[in-house]
């Protein structure tokens, strides 16, 4: 233990001083975020103003605080491994992780976290603009703020193993790209990212909780915003636990498989 | 003539250059019918809620889509590969070669890749079109398939000359290829109608990255809602830009010493 604290002591030092090497690399990420927010805000912004204010109990200042909130958590619990597996695999850039008595996955959580604490400076200001901009309303009980931490934690941690799993494809075959996009089509309506919920049909809303969709984003979301009694908040906690559990065995389990399958592109 | 004759055999080379990956179609047309289905089942849940939105009926929001998908296709299958291509030609110094040749550099520039695989999103946009207007019902059909046609032409030209003034900056600066990714992110604005965002927004998607002109303004033509203001804006938009772009092009060639020089 005592040594993996320190390898990533040394991983955060090296990957924050490189990764802030690529500052307009990083806000990229963040503008399709922030657009994302500011397109579905003003969709349902328009709903509600035609339905005469209200739409599922929503105004369009409860609107602002969910996309607000939903690009927050949006913010912090992505990766692009899906995206970024493919040229490792193809370009050949995997091998030497592989040679490194470490598992890649170690030094994929550090620079995903790196990534992440630089990026606030951008994200902080960015929320702040979007409160003075469109007044959102929210009513956060104080038990939720604190309970927030271990939520996003764990948000962060499973969505990170499941990607990294989906992401191990790659390795089988390096046209990832279509498969992908149907992982996040269910991402986009079974996450929050579409609609609250509350608003999608019954159907998509039974498949988001069967899902790990609704608990990686609609969860956290749904918390910070004061729409969970404590009681669902435990119960919520409880199924992300065993949603991270799932998501370890099956990454534990695909990444032995699909080593012995990696040839390496080139060799 | 010799310039369609010249895209025509651009055309049959990238053709040619994909014939060979085959399995790339099946996975651009799972990618386009996924894309397809997402769009569509965002709109059903939109409509689930509301009658109009922004003051577009269902059917006009599915013609909507398909402009969109249709611009996608052309930026996808042309516009933003030679445009890469260029860029990356820049920064290797190969575009020496392109500058040699008789024929003019920015027409080779403008068509030096196309992906033909990426054309299934136009079909996908004009299918949408088709059914959308079937269900719109199709009234005073001429005076708006011209006026459709006028401001759809006038669309493409201000995206291509867009991208291509952004790209001539990669004579001067380096790492320009990320400004057309923030406009990848902004084009999915377009998806919407402009009705229904704040004003700020309206302006920066009309000026600042034209949106408007590529998506809106044609769709509004279609579903006639077109005023004779926009549609001349739009052409006077469009011509102000080709030519804009023209210009900024060769004071950016001027510019160039070669990668190696």
């Amino acid at each position: 233990m005592r040594g993996l604290t320190d390898i990533y002591a040394t991983l955060f030092r090296t990957d924050l001083a490189l990764q802030f090497q690529y500052r307009a690399e990083m806000i990229i990420w963040l503008i399709f975020r922030i657009v994302e927010a500011l397109v579905f805000l003003s969709v349902w912004t328009a709903v509600a103003d035609s339905q005469g204010g209200q739409v599922g109990g929503f105004s369009a200042r409860d609107f602002a605080a969910y996309y607000i909130a939903m690009m927050m958590m949006g913010h912090l619990t992505f990766t692009w491994f899906m995206h970024e597996f493919e040229f490792r695999v193809r370009s050949g850039s995997f091998s030497p992780l592989l040679l490194q008595p470490l598992h890649p996955i170690h030094r994929d959580i550090a620079t995903n976290i790196s990534y992440k604490f630089l990026t606030l400076a951008v994200m902080l200001p960015t929320v702040l603009v979007m409160v003075w901009l469109f007044d959102p309303i929210f009513n956060t009980p104080t038990w939720a703020l604190w309970t927030l931490v271990p939520v996003i934690a764990l948000a962060f941690l499973m969505r990170f193993f499941v990607e990294w799993a989906l992401a191990l494809v790659a390795l089988w075959t390096t046209r990832t790209a279509a498969a992908n996009e149907i992982y996040f089509a269910g991402l986009f309506f079974c996450s929050g990212q579409l609609a609250p919920l509350a608003l999608m049909p019954d159907w998509v809303q039974t498949l988001a909780a069967i899902l790990p969709f609704r608990w990686m984003m609609a969860f956290p979301t749904e918390l910070l915003l004061g729409h969970l009694t404590p009681d669902q908040a435990l119960e919520g906690i409880a199924v992300q636990a065993l949603w991270l559990v799932l998501a370890w065995g099956i990454m534990a389990l695909v990444w032995s498989r699909s080593l012995r399958r990696y040839s390496a592109v080139g060799a | 003539m010799s310039y369609l004759r010249l895209l025509w055999i651009f055309l049959r080379i990238g053709a040619m250059n994909e014939l060979a990956y085959r399995a790339n179609f099946w996975a651009q047309l799972l990618q386009s019918l996924v894309n397809l289905g997402v769009a569509l089942g965002g709109l059903a849940v939109i409509f689930g809620q509301t009658e109009a939105l922004g003051g577009w009926q269902p059917a006009e929001m599915v013609a909507l889509l398909g402009v969109f998908f249709l611009m996608s296709g052309l930026i996808g299958s042309l516009i933003s590969p030679s445009m890469s291509h260029f860029m990356e030609a820049v920064r290797q110094g190969t575009l020496d070669y392109t500058l040699t040749k008789p024929e003019d550099a920015q027409l080779l520039v403008s068509i030096s890749e196309v992906r033909i695989w990426k054309l299934l999103d136009m079909v996908q946009g004009l299918a949408l079109i088709g059914v959308a207007l079937v269900e719109i019902g199709l009234q005073s059909g001429l005076v708006r398939a011209l006026g459709f046609a006028a401001t759809l032409t006038a669309g493409a030209a201000i995206v291509y000359s867009f991208w291509l003034m952004l790209a001539t900056l990669s004579f001067w600066f380096v790492k320009v290829a990320n400004i057309l990714v923030i406009f990848q992110a902004v084009y999915g604005a377009g998806k919407y109608p402009m009705a229904i965002y704040p004003r700020w927004l309206k302006v920066m998607m009309t000026f600042l990255v034209p949106v408007a002109f590529a998506v809106t303004v044609p769709s509004e033509a279609l579903v006639g809602r077109l005023s004779g203001e926009v549609l001349w804006g739009a052409l006077g938009m469009a011509l102000a830009m080709l030519v804009g772009a023209r210009l900024f092009w060769r004071w950016g060639v001027r510019h160039y010493s070669g990668a190696s020089a």
